[in-house]
């Protein structure tokens, strides 16, 4: 047994997972921030 | 991850601090190192380096299981000092670091437990065994999901966030000692089976300290914009607040000088 | 300290007295759990050339599931008053020790899980009939293990006190914490029964020490749990 497949599948989970929760916060931080006025939009305050 | 990079790229290239993004100067030059620390990751994990003579090619996933899991105790280990801080001082801001390194901690818990299995399969001939640290670790997973359940629950946002500091502290403390009675348990078995025969050479190595640059600076980014997401919300939170406060005292219901409700 | 945790132990007790939940709902659930792990074991299950039915030989770690799921209940109701009027922190404005506080409760909650034990313990013995060998080494594993069911318990039930989602929550939070105690146990009540008793020792030393753990913890971390504000 090669183990390539396994290889493959672990890799796609860890990486695909990470794109994904990437790419969710900054959707979400992009929503939040239209929400607010911009003075408010500074994050550390 | 083609998707990925784009979706980062187009993020960074619209970043700045008080625009609609959630980017900085600072935070684009990590993501920038984020992205290319994770394509020689998988350069060097999936071509540059070789099979192993034990393991064959399921060696590969240790460079990003190994990296996962220290990256999860990292983040716990934020969670669990920014819950002392926050019970000390109060400040939101340590509760807002906490909940979001808990967060990414537990996503890469559960890239640990995943890699985990498939590397078992080929090695092991099952996908799950009662080792202990793939035991300890389920039972740290689990524990941590519980965490950022309390996180959510339905309570005033002061008294939430008092009970997830406390919780961020006990709740370290019970990975060590489940992580030791697990081992003690399993130790009147066997011994644990990880990495016994496992001979690294030069490539291997570095393909696997490259995997754990990798994941510390991804982590950092993660945790930053995480962080920032958190404050957002907390903000908006403030600001519907005050529209509230604003409208109630039109009504007249509140007393305009002290804004104590009458 | 002590007294204020006396006069709470009281008052929990007096209204379990009066509710009679633990007597009346919690044990008879405890024996159920028990029916059911016989039922899906069957009583008859024996692993080839084995001396013993695989019943009789995992009855200590079926006694301390069904102990684990009584118990849970139990922690349930634990501050269901306080928390139902949004009083947890008037204990607090009366001027009573937040530590004092979490050692009654504990007490209170470790008398009602000791009695289940009690009784669990009778009835997995006549259902699964494992023969004793030291009584010494079971009665201390069941106190040390009551203490730490009941110390950690409370810790947590006081995080999720006042929320609706306490009852799906509460046990997602706390099981995985008692994974030691529900191992250390396990093993020290096989030890207790099949022997050698001197493999109970070092499990008992573990549990002692998750007790002592929580105990601290819980007595240092109340106050900040029961503020309401």
């Amino acid at each position: 047994m090669n183990g390539w497949n396994f290889v493959i599948v672990g890799y796609s989970f860890v990486f695909v997972g990470l794109g994904v929760y990437t790419a969710y916060i900054i959707r979400r931080g992009r929503t939040l921030s239209k929400q607010l006025p911009p003075e408010r939009r500074r994050f550390l305050g | 991850m083609t998707d990925t990079k784009l979706e980062i790229g187009h993020e960074l290239s619209s970043g700045g601090l008080t625009t609609t993004g959630t980017g900085s100067k600072v935070t684009k030059v990590l993501g920038v190192a984020a992205l290319v620390a994770i394509g020689l990751q998988l350069l060097f994990g999936l071509y540059y380096s070789g099979p192993e003579v034990v393991q064959g090619e399921a060696v590969r996933l240790f460079y990003v299981h190994v990296p996962s899991v220290l990256t999860a105790y990292l983040g716990f280990g934020i969670t669990l000092v920014a819950s002392i801080i926050y019970l000390r001082k109060g400040s939101q801001f340590w509760d807002l670091v906490a909940g979001s390194a808990a967060e990414i901690a537990v996503l890469f818990c559960a890239f640990t437990l995943f890699t985990g299995a498939v590397w078992g399969k080929p090695t092991w001939g099952v996908y799950w065994q009662w080792d202990p640290r793939l035991t300890s670790t389920t039972v740290m997973f689990v524990m941590y999901l519980g965490y950022l359940a309390v996180r959510r629950l339905d309570l005033e946002p002061r008294v939430r966030s008092r009970r997830a500091a406390v919780l961020g502290i006990v709740s370290f403390l019970n990975v060590i000692i489940v992580h030791y009675s697990v081992d003690w348990w399993r130790g009147l078995h066997q011994q644990a089976t990880f990495g016994v025969d496992t001979k690294l050479d030069g490539l291997m190595l570095f393909s696997f300290f490259l995997g754990l640059v990798a994941f510390t600076v991804v982590f950092a980014w993660l945790l930053i914009h995480r962080f920032r997401v958190s404050w957002l919300e907390h903000q908006l939170r403030l600001a519907r607040l005050d529209e509230a406060l604003v409208e109630r005292r039109a009504e007249g219901t509140i007393d305009g000088t002290t804004g104590a409700i009458s | 300290m002590i007294r204020d945790a006396v006069l709470i132990a009281k008052k929990d007790l007096r209204i379990e007295f009066s509710t009679r939940v633990t007597l009346a709902q919690i044990l008879p659930f405890g024996i159920l759990n028990l029916l059911l792990y016989g039922f899906a074991l069957s009583p008859d299950l024996k692993v080839v050339g084995a001396e013993r039915s695989v019943l009789e030989q995992v009855a200590p770690g079926l006694f301390w599931l069904a102990v684990l799921f009584a118990a849970i209940m139990a922690l349930g109701r634990s501050f269901a008053i306080e928390a139902a009027d949004g009083k947890l922190d008037a204990l607090q404005m009366a001027g009573i020790d937040p530590a004092g506080v979490f050692l009654g409760k504990t007490a209170a909650v470790a008398l009602q899980i000791f009695l289940l034990e009690v009784v669990l313990g009778l009835a997995a013995w006549v259902m699964f009939g494992p023969p004793l060998g030291s009584a010494m080494l079971l009665v201390t594993t069941v106190l040390i293990t009551t203490a730490a069911i009941a110390a950690a318990g409370t810790l947590y039930a006081a995080v999720t006190a006042g929320s609706r989602v306490r009852d799906t929550l509460a046990p997602l939070l706390v099981l995985p914490v008692l994974t030691p105690v529900l191992l250390g146990a396990t093993l020290a009540t096989d030890a207790a029964f099949f022997g050698p008793t001197s493999d109970g020792t070092p499990w008992l030393l573990l549990i002692a020490v998750f007790t002592l753990l929580f105990v601290g913890v819980g007595m240092m971390a109340f106050g900040s749990l029961l503020e309401e504000s």
